[in-house]
């Protein structure tokens, strides 16, 4: 395989807090590789945003990175300056949010905010932008672009302003984009239309994508590889096709089980018994373990370091070698 | 917007009636306006005769209408202190009020606006909390003791600065301005200082409040994410965001710094209209206080009809159709 | 403790303070010595000024104890101080100390009444306007948007001169104390009334009020006992911030004479007395009920801010 394009390695992000500090991720590490589309999936508070917030270098304040190191291109970028941050920002990793509602200033034309955007990072002149802004609105899908250039925010509707957002995202042809639940406050109908764009546009592009969501249905269609955090730690990560058909963290296997099936009709739906441990009452060893059927007492001892078993790889002691120590990392 | 503009007259034109109709109950049921202008060995017959001449036997809404006719003439009828014709008095005076103000909100915006800025922007810097203690203290040292404190400082001990009046005039026309004076710029300077130094610390933690509110919203983290510079996030895009709301509430408070200019008029003795309504109070000079009355709620009518007019400049969501349930 | 449920009005205010002093607020009052010292200063005062009579050195009011041969005494660490006069005399040879401990009780009388003649009448309105709603809601809220478009002081100042118009002179002296009252209080409603109007609607639509209604309850007690204590919180910020105000409006009045006679001297009464003095060199006589009045009100106001932040924290 290629070298990744994103290289996270035992990230851990701190929120100092009056009631001490809580740890929101702790340890996370993985691989995108270029064009590839990372699905990052877990529970609210499982650490999914502040790991795209970490990698973008927009942790909201209190929150900082406490340890580990960001590769982006073999360059390292957790330690840039806000000013050579800024520059990877927009220009190499790319950025939709959740709600494209609020994401857009009310104040300005769409047409401004992309060419602001173009003009930050390329040598272009008004005119020039202008014109790229009207081709990336018209990638998007935004119907007879050029007329649209010059309208505000609020005459689009919800979807029509996700389009905007990924286009604002995507004008400057970043290599990675971090896209932080970008459908879910969208309409059910338009949900997969937008799923479908983000894929298509990378795939032209040859953009990679960090899709974090907590829906795994959205992973299953969408991603190539899965990642699975739990409590702000990874639980697992693999292709897709394993994860999904083949879980080796039984955390994993409860989520899948709770995907809603159309062929068959289970009675009721899975759940798993319990709910995540909030981050201020971290249960020692393996996160999982007060809710796990297949705990046994080292899970609530030992913190289980991360397991490869090709394809994919799981931080649970069930997947421990035959006499491997707790300390041994199974490196990649 | 045409139909909103429209609107909007309408509700000052009723807002204006009625504050009319308080002017012209003032003016006609406190104190018998006959006894003001005779004499006190004037007979019966004569008082009632002067009554009917000065049509006050006149059902209500006939002297209503009167007043308001004259008021939109600007005829306030005579002052009962100065023996002159009221808008006589007001016109001296207005120049003097309106150049305090206009200095004093000048000063309060240049000031107050980037104070805020910087205060939202560097929240933990020491000069930030330096801004916002002397803020508290702004807030909460009444305008008159601001005066004091000055005149204490500047003129009594330091004597740098005159304590009183507006020093020399230049006349244009019926217009007389201190601008142009070297004298009248130094007499200027406390009086604005005093009046505006409140609405400083006002705008500057408007600024401050509305600003940290924008920088929190989503599309300033997408615009940081779009890796635009610092300056073009915080003064292209929150700026102007801020802003909206900062200028309706600037415009009002320009109504109540000539409002204010009441009690910095008292300290300085700066002979503006403030000045003659305090002591139209003093004296019971009814028609003195309905014209003054009527005149800042004219101005007040006006400024709130530019902030609004200001409000759709800024503002496209009100411009173009949709969007509409903006209570206004 | 706190799980006992009360039905009586005292028996929820009770909870309602349990609950208040073992939550966030404390801890952000224990954490804020600012607010401690504020509050601190705040007590001092008022209970200075309210036992005026009891601790000042002299009744300022009383002729016999006042000696026109000590007019003019400055502060007792200056050169021809007197250690009977703490803080020097005025022009009448009243002892500083003992005037400002009784103007700032007349301040605070006034202020306190002032605040609470605007809340009841704005919280009467506010629950009126939300809960009738219709017209009686249009007209309150139009009459409320005309009215702070123009500043209080000034509605103040027009109050007063009506009064003087109408009122006979001597009439008019008597009264003088409450004519200042409701020159203050009657522009303030405005803001209580809008509060809580807000949650009267909020919570009229509420499953437990409606319950109530259908369960026949009169609207005014549901209005009383289950819409206002959930409007406490905010009318309780305005309550402190508006006394701030008061006390300033209050002496800015009596500064510019249209406020209490001299033989009741508030704060502001003092000040504009010894502003006559200020040329000649006896600035004591304005500046320390100046800086008593500054103290009053900004410790009052650094409560105001400190309840208002605690009370909503996403202010912060």
């Amino acid at each position: 395989m290629s070298d990744p394009l994103l290289s996270v390695r035992d990230l851990r992000v701190d929120f100092p807090t009056r009631r001490g500090v809580l740890t929101a991720v702790d340890g996370v590490s993985f691989d995108i590789h270029p064009g590839e589309i990372l699905g990052v999936v877990g529970e609210s508070g499982a650490g999914k945003s502040q790991t795209g917030a970490a990698v973008i270098g927009l942790l909201e304040p209190p929150g900082r990175i406490a340890a580990g190191d960001i590769h982006l291109e073999g360059q390292r970028i957790d330690r840039l300056s806000q000013e050579q941050l800024r520059k990877v920002r927009g220009r190499k990793i790319g950025a939709v949010f959740q709600d494209p509602l609020t994401s857009l200033n009310p104040l300005y034309t769409i047409g401004r905010q992309l060419t602001e955007t173009i003009r930050t990072h390329l040598p272009l002149s008004e005119a020039e932008a202008r014109d790229r802004a009207v081709q990336v609105l018209g990638e998007v899908g935004i119907p007879s672009p050029a007329d649209r250039l010059d309208a505000y925010p609020h005459q689009f509707s919800g979807g029509m302003r996700q389009r905007v957002v990924i286009a604002l995202a995507l004008c400057v042809n970043p290599r990675l984009i971090i896209a932080d639940e970008p459908t879910t406050a969208l309409d059910v109908s338009i949900q997969a239309q937008i799923t479908a764009l983000l894929k298509r546009l990378c795939r032209e592009h040859g953009t990679a994508v960090m899709l974090i969501t907590h829906d795994m249905g959205v992973i299953a269609e969408t991603a190539d590889r899965v990642a699975v955090l739990y409590g702000g730690r990874l639980a697992e990560v693999g292709p897709v096709d394993d994860v999904v058909n083949r879980p080796l963290h039984p955390y994993t296997e409860g989520l899948m089980a709770c995907i809603p099936t159309t062929h068959e009709r289970p009675p009721r739906l899975a759940q798993i018994e319990g709910s995540m441990p909030s981050l201020t009452a971290m249960p020692p060893g393996c996160a999982f373990h007060p809710r796990c059927p297949h705990a046994f007492d080292r899970c609530a001892a030992e913190r289980p370091p991360l397991f490869d078993h090709p394809p994919s790889a799981a931080a649970c002691w069930l997947w421990a070698p035959e006499g491997a120590r707790a300390t041994e990392r199974a490196a990649s | 917007m045409l139909a909103f503009i429209v609107r909007r007259l309408i509700q000052s034109v009723l807002v204006m009636l009625a504050v009319a109709l308080v002017g012209f109950a003032l003016f006609t049921y406190v104190g018998d306006p006959i006894n003001n202008m005779v004499g006190q060995d004037t007979s019966i017959e004569d008082r009632e005769r002067l009554r009917e001449d000065l049509g006050l036997n006149d059902p209500f809404p006939v002297q209503f209408f009167r007043f308001v006719v004259n008021a939109a003439q600007a005829d306030f009828g005579i002052s009962y202190r100065h023996g002159r014709p009221v808008e006589d008095l007001l016109v001296e005076r207005a120049p003097a009020t309106l150049e305090l103000s206009f200095a004093a909100g000048l000063f309060a915006l240049f000031v107050g606006v980037p104070m805020g800025i910087y205060t939202a922007l560097n929240r933990r810097s020491w000069l930030s909390k330096v801004f916002l203690t002397v803020s508290l203290i702004g807030v909460s040292l009444p305008t008159f003791l601001i005066g004091i404190l000055l005149i204490l400082v500047f003129s009594v001990w330091l004597g740098w600065l005159p304590s009183f009046g507006r020093g020399e005039t230049v006349q244009f026309g019926w217009w007389s301005t201190g601008f142009l004076t070297w004298d009248g710029l130094t007499a200027l300077i406390m009086p604005a200082i005093t009046l505006g130094l409140f609405q400083m610390t006002l705008i500057m933690r408007l600024v401050r409040a509305e600003m940290l509110e924008v920088l929190r919203t989503d599309y300033i983290k997408f615009a940081r994410a779009r890796g635009l510079s610092a300056r073009a996030v915080n003064f292209g895009h929150a700026l102007k965001n801020t802003l909206v709301p900062v200028i309706t509430i600037t415009g009002l408070q320009l109504g109540s710094v000539i409002a204010f200019a009441i009690i910095t008029e008292t300290v300085f003795q700066w002979p503006g209209m403030g000045l003659l309504f305090i002591q139209a109070i003093e004296f019971v000079d009814i028609p003195v206080m309905a014209a003054y009355l009527v005149l800042v709620a004219f101005l007040f009518v006006l400024i709130n009809l530019i902030v609004d007019l200001l409000y759709f400049a800024v503002d496209p969501r009100l411009r173009v159709g949709g969007g509409g349930g903006q209570g206004l | 403790m706190s799980a006992r449920a009360s039905t009586t009005w005292s028996g929820r205010l009770g909870d309602a303070l349990w609950r208040a002093w073992d939550s966030d607020l404390t801890y952000s009052f224990l954490r804020s010595p600012v607010t401690i010292v504020a509050a601190v200063v705040a007590l001092g005062l008022i209970v200075a000024s309210v036992a005026a009579p009891l601790i000042a050195p002299t009744d300022p009011f009383a002729l016999a104890t006042v000696d026109l041969m000590a007019a003019f005494t400055p502060p007792v660490w200056m050169e021809g101080g007197d250690p009977q006069f703490l803080l020097g005399t005025d022009d009448q040879g009243r002892d500083m100390l003992s005037a400002i401990l009784y103007g700032m009780r007349i301040s605070l009388f006034v202020g306190a009444a002032s605040v609470v003649f605007a809340m009841t009448l704005g919280v009467g309105l506010g629950l009126l306007a939300g809960y009738a709603g219709g017209w009686i809601d249009a007209l309150l809220m139009r009459v409320a948007d005309v009215q702070i478009s123009f500043p209080a002081i000034l509605i103040a100042l027009l109050i007063d001169g009506v009064a003087r118009g109408i009122l006979p002179r001597e009439v008019h002296h008597e009264m003088a104390l409450w004519v200042i009252i409701f020159a203050i209080g009657a522009p303030g409603w405005v803001q209580y009334a809008r509060t809580v109007r807000g949650s009267t609607m909020v919570e009229k639509n509420r499953e437990y009020v409606m319950a109530a209604h259908i369960m026949g309850v009169h609207p005014v007690v549901i209005a009383l006992r289950h819409v206002l204590p959930n409007a406490m919180g905010p009318v309780l910020v305005i309550a402190t911030i508006h006394l701030a105000i008061a006390v300033i409006t209050e002496a800015t009045l009596s500064f510019l004479g249209v406020g209490l006679p001299p033989t009741e001297p508030s704060l502001g009464t003092l000040i504009r007395i010894g502003n006559d003095f200020l040329f000649s060199g006896e600035w004591w006589i304005t500046i320390f009920p100046g800086v008593a009045l500054v103290l009053l009100v900004l410790s009052v106001n650094l409560l105001g801010d400190w309840l208002r932040d605690a009370l909503n924290p996403k202010l912060r």
